[in-house]
């Protein structure tokens, strides 16, 4: 940020606020938090989310979800579509803020390129997992029977540290095709691309509260993450043993699903399956007689 | 109200004879050791507890009361047979062991069913036409998948996890047996199982057909006792899965000391299913639905229909046609073929469950239970039904596991929705209606793992089987079934 002088002109920085039911409020608790790049000097105040933060995203990803759930899979697929446009739109933008953050040029270029490409792939899934995961069960009786998949729900998400955009995307992608909401824990790192990532969701018409973006302590929120009662899944990547300790000590309270993502090179091509998906949904089978 | 004058009268005159299974052909031993690398065995620590009939308090026989150090060789035994022979065989040839011991069990069907009524209590009719036919129907459905595992995934290659350590219920002993047992053998791993501390028999019986079927030694082991020999299954190091079906206060327990494990799990836990009944259902068939719902084996099912949804209009008919046709159900000896409900498994359940009769009447609710003569020995529940019960009323809100269903009335379909997904179990539901678009929109909004439509309580190897919420997590039964037992990787 210089300081200007003469003709020169003063750069608008941006302010980083956290995102929450399709909008940018700061942490309600008014803390921040400061990225600094190498040399010490001051990138952004970023908003070190609350326990009430993370509880306001949860009321509103209950909220979006059935709506967003009950959107048919193709205006699913176009949305995700959408988002990769948008994102592609604002290459230069996130390749900047990934360098900011110290990556070179290349590898920044090379994550952004990536992130745009998983969404297109995830878009892709939206009408078809179905199909594939999906059965009809030849039962012994007089009856037909069907197994489909259903989103579990609300999903509370731990984003990798070391993958601040791809890796973020990598989680978001397969939970929101599937139907289901999300509140994420972005980077504590490198949080700058997951702000300016729901700015993207933002214009790519994503409904308000499918997608919730913290920025803030990964050890002070873990516990809230893993706990709330009306949080269905939590993913959680990488941590220690402590950590895959409390998240599935806390998750126990109401039997949520624990997804453990850890080590994963998300830039790897096997990084990249449907499974993923599977891992946030429920497996519905319905009988109904057939009469003889 | 259309209540029907010409009823038929089954209070005198109607007397049923008896009508007793055999039990000369059944074989028990005095006393029963452990299933460890293919052979009984004695318990390390020589305790051994009592497994009696529920129906008459005697006792049936005596079975081994595993310690730490009997898993600990139970589990030795899986992991050997594990890298040695099981996890080594062809495909093929795993699936034609699992084929051997589906058709044994149906050669000794009558034999497991009486064994399984005798030690559990649940009618004969149900051991010998739902619970053992199923077992063995899901071992024969289980063995053709062991050689196919590479078109269950898709884009992926599925290797077994190793040793299962398995934990089951009391409710359907040999039916859960196989639901746990047929799916971990065809992906190629190994088990130690423990049956309920209150129905070991027919496991026990099992172990003799795995043995008879000439599985190699340890790829089955079978280790009896109660909570402190699950839970050193649970806690064993050298297990790599852990299968438990039982209760969401245990399975939460499970869940909280597996933390920072490797191990997988799968939790198929309570349930507090609605069965919902709209104005323009097939009445009498309903009817057929709640009694088969809640008074199927005793109640003692996770799926019940423990909450019955009636739409307003016609809740006088419903209940009125129930209490007739509760009247008509015959409570007694589990062997005999014309009783629809048997013994409540143990005192203990049968205490749980007058808990709550008692509880629901200090709510406020209105008790009804049918007239019926109950046997003096043994442990028994007349069918019980509660009306004036709101949606906080503890017996509407927490999983009773007995004959007893809490009955609510509703006006619009948004409200039935609505109350019946306002519970933290999500197992299982009904819907009784004429309209197909109602059904498939009641079916879909249900938050549950399996729903029927105009049906329910039934069940196939085929199909799906498992909860949303906390009433647990993944599947068992069907292709669906398969993915608790396998890791999936990238492909070679």
């Amino acid at each position: 940020m210089s300081t200007a002088a003469g003709k020169q002109r003063i750069a608008v920085a941006k302010t980083y606020k956290i995102f929450i039911d399709g909008k940018f409020p700061r942490s309600e608790s008014g803390r921040y938090f400061t990225l600094e790049d190498k040399q010490g000097k001051v990138i952004a105040n970023l908003c070190r989310g609350s326990r009430k933060d993370f509880r306001n995203a949860v009321v509103a990803a209950r909220k979006a979800q059935p709506g967003w759930a009950k959107a048919s899979a193709y205006l699913r697929s176009q949305i995700l579509y959408r988002i990769a446009e948008m994102l592609e739109g604002r290459r230069e933008q996130f390749v900047a803020e990934l360098v900011l953050q110290g990556a070179t040029q290349r590898a920044a270029e090379k994550e952004v390129d990536l992130s745009i490409d998983r969404l297109i792939y995830f878009a892709g899934w939206a009408d078809k997992y179905q199909q594939v995961f999906s059965a009809v069960n030849p039962v012994s009786s007089a009856h037909f029977n069907f197994s489909v998949l259903e989103p579990t729900g609300v999903v509370s998400v731990l984003a990798p540290d070391d993958s601040g955009l791809l890796g973020l995307i990598s989680n978001i992608a397969p939970i929101i095709v599937g139907g289901n909401t999300c509140i994420v824990l972005a980077s504590e790192s490198k949080p700058l691309c997951a702000v300016s990532f729901a700015e993207v969701l933002l214009a790519a018409d994503v409904p308000g509260g499918v997608v919730n973006i913290l920025t803030g302590f990964r050890a002070e929120l873990t516990e809230f993450f893993a706990s709330h009662m009306d949080v269905n899944a939590i993913v959680y990547c990488d941590g220690g043993k402590q950590v895959a300790i409390t998240v599935q000590e806390l998750a126990a309270n109401n039997i949520k699903r624990v997804i453990a993502r850890t080590r994963i090179d998300w830039s790897k091509a096997d990084a990249m399956h449907p499974y993923l998906i599977c891992d946030t949904q429920e497996v519905k089978t319905t009988w109904h007689p057939i009469g003889s | 109200m259309a209540i029907p004058e010409n009823k038929l009268a089954f209070d005198g005159g109607w007397e049923y004879d008896p009508a007793p299974e055999s039990t000369d052909h059944i074989k028990l031993k005095k006393r029963y050791g452990l299933f460890i690398d293919g052979e009984f065995v004695k318990p390390v620590k020589g305790r051994y507890f009592d497994t009696i009939n529920p129906a008459t308090e005697e006792k049936l026989s005596r079975v081994a009361d595993a310690s730490k150090e009997d898993v600990d060789k139970a589990v030795a035994a899986a992991r050997r047979a594990y890298r040695t022979t099981w996890g080594r065989m062809k495909a093929a040839e795993r699936g034609k062991y699992i084929f051997r011991i589906a058709r044994i069990m149906q050669e000794r069907a009558r034999e497991f069913s009486i064994i399984e009524s005798l030690d559990g209590g649940k009618p004969i009719r149900e051991s010998r036409d739902i619970d053992v036919p199923l077992a063995a129907a899901h071992f024969f459905y289980y063995a053709g998948w062991a050689d196919k595992l590479e078109y269950a995934f898709p884009g992926r290659t599925a290797r077994p996890l190793g040793v299962a350590g398995q934990v089951i219920p009391w409710n359907f002993p040999l039916l859960m047996l196989s639901w746990k047992i047929a799916p971990a053998l065809a992906c190629g791993n190994t088990v130690v199982l423990k049956p309920a501390e209150t129905t070991p028999l027919t496991a026990l019986k099992l172990a003799e057909v795995i043995a008879d079927a000439g599985l190699p030694p340890g790829v089955v082991n079978i280790v009896t006792g109660a909570g402190a020999t699950g839970a050193a299954i649970v806690q064993h190091p050298g297990v790599d899965k852990i299968a438990f079906t039982g209760s969401t206060n245990v399975g939460r327990i499970i869940q909280k000391a597996l933390a920072g494990t490797n191990k997988r799990y799968t939790l198929e836990l309570g349930g507090k299913a609605a069965n919902i009944i709209f104005a323009d259902a097939a009445i009498d068939q309903a009817v057929e639905g709640i009694v088969n719902g809640i008074f199927f084996n005793q109640g003692h099912v996770c799926c019940a229909g423990s909450r019955l949804l009636v739409q307003e209009s016609v809740a006088d008919e419903v209940i009125a046609k129930l209490k007739e046709r509760m009247e008509t159900l015959i409570v007694g000896d589990p062997l005999d073929k014309n009783t629809d409900i048997g013994a409540i498994n143990s005192p203990m359940q049968l205490q749980k469950i007058e808990s709550y009769l008692k509880i629901g009447q200090r709510e406020g609710g209105e008790m009804h239970q049918s007239s019926c003569r109950v046997p003096k020995k043994g442990y028994w529940c007349r069918p019980t039904i509660f009306t004036g019960v709101s949606q906080s009323s503890r017996v509407v809100q927490e999983e009773i596991f007995g004959p007893v269903l809490a009955i609510q009335t509703f006006r619009r379909y948004e409200e039935a929705l609505s109350k019946a997904n306002n519970s933290p179990y999500g197992l299982s539901g009904g819907v009784w209606t004429d309209k197909g678009a109602k059904i498939f929109n009641m079916t879909q909004n249900l938050r549950a793992g399996v729903v029927w439509a105009n049906t329910f309580n039934k069940f196939d190897p085929t199909s799906p089987f498992g909860g949303y919420k906390e009433s647990g997590m993944g599947r068992e039964g069907g292709l669906h079934g398969l993915g608790a037992y396998v890791r999936l990787g990238a492909q070679a």
